[in-house]
């Protein structure tokens, strides 16, 4: 099994951005998917840096991606969107298309990868975008482990390789209004970056004070951290390829080897967990999706056989 | 092009008191025979229950001292009025809801408009003018298959009647002018 | 221009018909459509009948598919599609990629839409839709200005069709889990968002604390209306405010900017409400068709008459007007 990491879902100051990608190129992960997948108006502040990171990464013989944006609608957008696939071919590496105007423009033929905001729920879906040159997708977190099962095993004739969310805030929901902007009474086109306070995301509380959510720009993820610790036995018999590990501020490059050592069978499940509770002490965690009834759900158990 | 009452009427309270006294098991048997005739000329009506052709529902016309417990049983329903221990709205210990019933509370006229396509549910909850406890899918599957069953509670009434339909009606058309409540069928366009 | 309306149940399609639809959408009564919800929509009889009944009154009958069909059970959503070509739909609408090339593949001549679901929103991705899958119409993701609705018209071949009345969806739809992460049920997967079954209104004295999926996300004191508990539409608490984050519990009514969307080029409105209840279908439907005929014969719009039918009685026009955002 393979680790990618993703994309960084959060808006983060450029000198901790360049940090992260620094410390990926050390570390034990296989891919790494970068750029900006939330919000284009974040993008000018460390455009200039994805060439170094990627330089940097591919020298340390990583695999990357460039990822488009989830949601393409402005202008500005769309064009940054076209000169994705030129980017990615003068850079030496594949896009990873997670909204499907970045298929539209990548000439016909090219090799893509696909991410987890693409909605690959079903095989009919899957052979399309072969049949249009995709290599490997990330499904989208809601998948029950049946889902994946069923996926694997089209995509193994397909010649698809499959990958699913391993950890992290899970990407629950993309709007055109950004939230953090009408917390703070402003319109998105005048935001003054208020996300960018908030490295992680700002969690969000039901009525009884219940953590439930967290909201970023236009982004709403879960305030759990998704994690699959407990079911990688089941994943990789049902043949997932791959896991994915979205970035968080605080003890990712720790977290990224805790995963090697589980996958590699050095550790188990409940050694990751409480390793993960080093990390970030108090950090919820949910593994429902795969696993549980909804995808709040902590069920801390591997998964039984299907 | 509509209308909306601007008060939803409620239910006299005099004769409302009445029905505070009156034996109820004769009611019952009545109307548990009456829904058993709806149920035979609306077997589309229990086909969209589905799953929740066997719930148990207590209407609750908050403007009367009883609630009406009303069982589909797959499409041999059983009309049951309780009456409030106490004149409160709850039900009490056999009437009341315990948890697995559904629940639907409003004027009479809120419950009876909603039969008969005179209200939409969803308006007249949202401005709390009817309340829902206990089972909300259920409460939503018999919203929907009444809706779309078109029921007319008075032409009902009028073909188990016989010679006394023509009467009945006029009564029914009577009462209809004198309160506001819909006591027929309305036409969607002017509802 | 077309007013499409939604029937939940054959007596709304009735109702609306009547009340002069020239489309009506409505769905089959499985997980195959995005408003699968208890006591709704129509099994294959009632769908034939159906479009019998619009089809004999001179309107159109459009059936949504528009979940994303289950890996391993595909064969559901391909009967469905089957089905209502076979039923003398005059077109589906469709979200996923791969019905599409089922469609188009099995059943060429049966007319294509773009679902809402399928949140294509810039012409860039509507014409690669067009191309690959010979759509003829996309039904807009309700996160568009005006201005950039007018934009995508100048720039496709593809019709458009838009919402203007009804529950109002912040989110991209068709990239939202909000509801499966709280209930475990999905619109993508299941057809439903914030389900009906995971409601729970619970009296606390004098206020009625409304749940989902056990999280509270709302709390009425008496005579406040009662909003159902829609995760996008939920009042939160963050460390220093309460509110409602994501929208206030309004729904949309874009009414009084039909002549605006009508010179952005836009085909189609769309009435949202298959859940809602054939009274109310009527009532909307004759309001929107005056509008439209109005325009369309130089009268000022009739104005203000829907409020009492909204959501929280409170009402928006969106992202129609850019400030939304």
């Amino acid at each position: 099994m393979h680790l990618t990491v993703g994309p960084n879902q959060f808006f983060w100051k450029p000198d901790p951005w360049s940090a992260l990608y620094d410390e990926l190129a050390r570390i034990a992960v296989d891919r790494v998917v970068i750029g900006e997948l939330i919000c284009s108006k974040r993008l000018p502040f460390y455009q200039d840096r994805i060439p170094d990171a990627i330089e940097t990464l591919l020298a340390a013989g990583k695999k990357v991606a460039v990822t488009s944006l989830a949601l393409v609608t402005l202008k500005r957008e769309r064009k940054m969107t076209a000169e994705l696939a030129g980017l990615g071919a003068e850079l030496g590496v594949e896009v990873e298309v997670n909204d499907l105007t970045a298929l539209a423009m990548l000439p016909e033929g090219t090799a893509f990868s696909v991410g987890p905001m693409v909605n690959v729920y079903n095989e009919g879906t899957l052979a399309w975008l072969a049949s249009r040159g995709a290599t490997r997708v990330c499904l989208p977190p809601e998948l029950p482990l049946a889902s994946v099962a069923a996926l694997c095993q089209h995509a193994r004739g397909l010649g698809v390789a499959i990958e699913v969310w391993g950890h992290g805030r899970l990407p629950l929901a993309i709007s055109g209004r950004c939230y953090h902007a009408r917390l703070h009474g402003r319109t998105k086109d005048n935001c003054q970056f208020a996300c960018e306070d908030d490295p992680d995301g700002l969690t969000v509380d039901t009525l009884d004070r219940q953590p439930f959510l967290a909201i970023n720009g236009v982004q709403t993820l879960s305030d759990t951290y998704a994690n699959a610790a407990n079911q990688i036995e089941a994943l990789r018999e049902v043949g997932v390829s791959g896991l994915r590990l979205s970035p968080q501020s605080t003890g990712f490059a720790r977290l990224c080897h805790l995963f090697r050592q589980r996958i590699d069978g050095k550790t188990d499940a409940a050694a990751l967990v409480s390793g993960l509770d080093e990390i970030a002490r108090g950090m919820r965690l949910s593994d429902g999706f795969l696993s549980g009834v909804a995808g709040a759900d902590w069920t801390g158990k591997p998964l039984q056989p299907l | 092009m509509f209308q909306v009452p601007v008060a939803i009427p409620t239910f006299p309270k005099l004769p409302a008191r009445a029905l505070g006294v009156v034996p109820l098991g004769p009611i019952s048997m009545a109307l548990s025979a009456f829904a058993k005739q709806v149920a035979r000329r609306h077997p589309a009506l229990f086909r969209r229950l589905g799953d929740h052709a066997h719930a148990r529902f207590i209407l609750d016309p908050t403007d009367l001292p009883l609630v009406m417990r009303l069982e589909p049983n797959g499409g041999a329903p059983r009309v049951t009025l309780l009456r409030h221990p106490d004149g409160g709205p709850d039900g009490g210990p056999d009437g009341g809801p315990d948890g697995r019933d559904a629940r639907i509370a409003g004027p009479l006229a809120a419950l009876l408009g909603l039969v008969h396509g005179a209200f939409d549910g969803d308006a007249l909850f949202f401005s709390r003018d009817l309340l829902i406890e206990g089972d909300t899918g259920a409460v939503l599957a018999l919203r929907n298959a009444i809706d779309d069953a078109e029921l007319d509670l008075a032409a009902e009434l009028g073909a188990i009647s016989g010679p006394l339909r023509q009467p009945l009606e006029r009564l029914i058309a009577l009462a209809e002018g004198a309160t506001g409540v819909a006591l027929s069928r309305h036409e969607e366009e002017f509802a | 221009m077309e007013i499409v309306c939604p029937a939940g149940t054959p007596a709304a399609l009735r109702a609306a018909v009547k009340a002069g639809a020239h489309t009506v959408y409505c769905g089959f009564n499985d997980e195959t459509n995005a408003r699968n919800f208890p006591g709704l929509n129509f099994d294959r009889a009632e769908m034939r009948e159906g479009i019998r009944f619009a089809h004999d009154h001179g309107s159109k009958v459009l059936i949504a598919i528009n979940t994303f069909p289950r890996a391993g059970a595909e064969g559901i959503w391909h009967d469905a599609v089957s089905d209502a070509a076979s039923a003398g739909a005059d077109a589906v609408i469709l979200a996923d990629p791969g019905l599409l090339a089922f469609a188009m593949q099995n059943h060429p001549d049966l007319r294509r839409h773009l679902s809402v679901q399928a949140a294509a929103a810039n012409s860039d991705v509507i014409n690669f839709y067009a191309r690959c899958f010979d759509v003829k119409r996309v039904v807009l993701p309700r996160v568009l200005s005006v201005a950039e609705i007018a934009a995508i018209n100048d720039q496709t071949k593809v019709e458009t069709e838009v919402f203007v009345f009804g529950g109002l969806c912040v989110m991209a739809e068709g990239r939202c889990s909000l509801s499966s992460y709280a209930t475990g049920l999905s619109p993508n997967m299941n057809g439903v968002c914030s389900p009906a079954s995971h409601v729970d209104y619970h009296d606390e004295g004098d206020t009625l604390a409304v749940r989902l999926g056990g999280y509270t996300i709302h709390r009425a004191k008496p005579g406040e209306p009662a909003p159902y508990p829609t995760l996008c539409k939920g009042c939160f608490a963050t460390q220093d405010q309460k509110g409602y984050l994501f929208e206030d519990p309004v729904s949309l009514n874009a009414e009084q900017l039909i002549p605006q969307l009508k010179k952005a080029g836009v085909t189609a409105l769309k009435i949202e409400g298959r859940q809602r209840s054939r009274s109310y279908v009527a009532q909307v439907v004759r309001n929107f068709r005056d509008a439209v005929d109005a325009l369309e014969e130089g009268r000022e719009l009739p104005a203000g008459m829907l409020a009492r039918l909204s959501e929280g009685q409170a009402e928006t026009t969106g992202a129609y007007r850019k400030i939304w955002r």
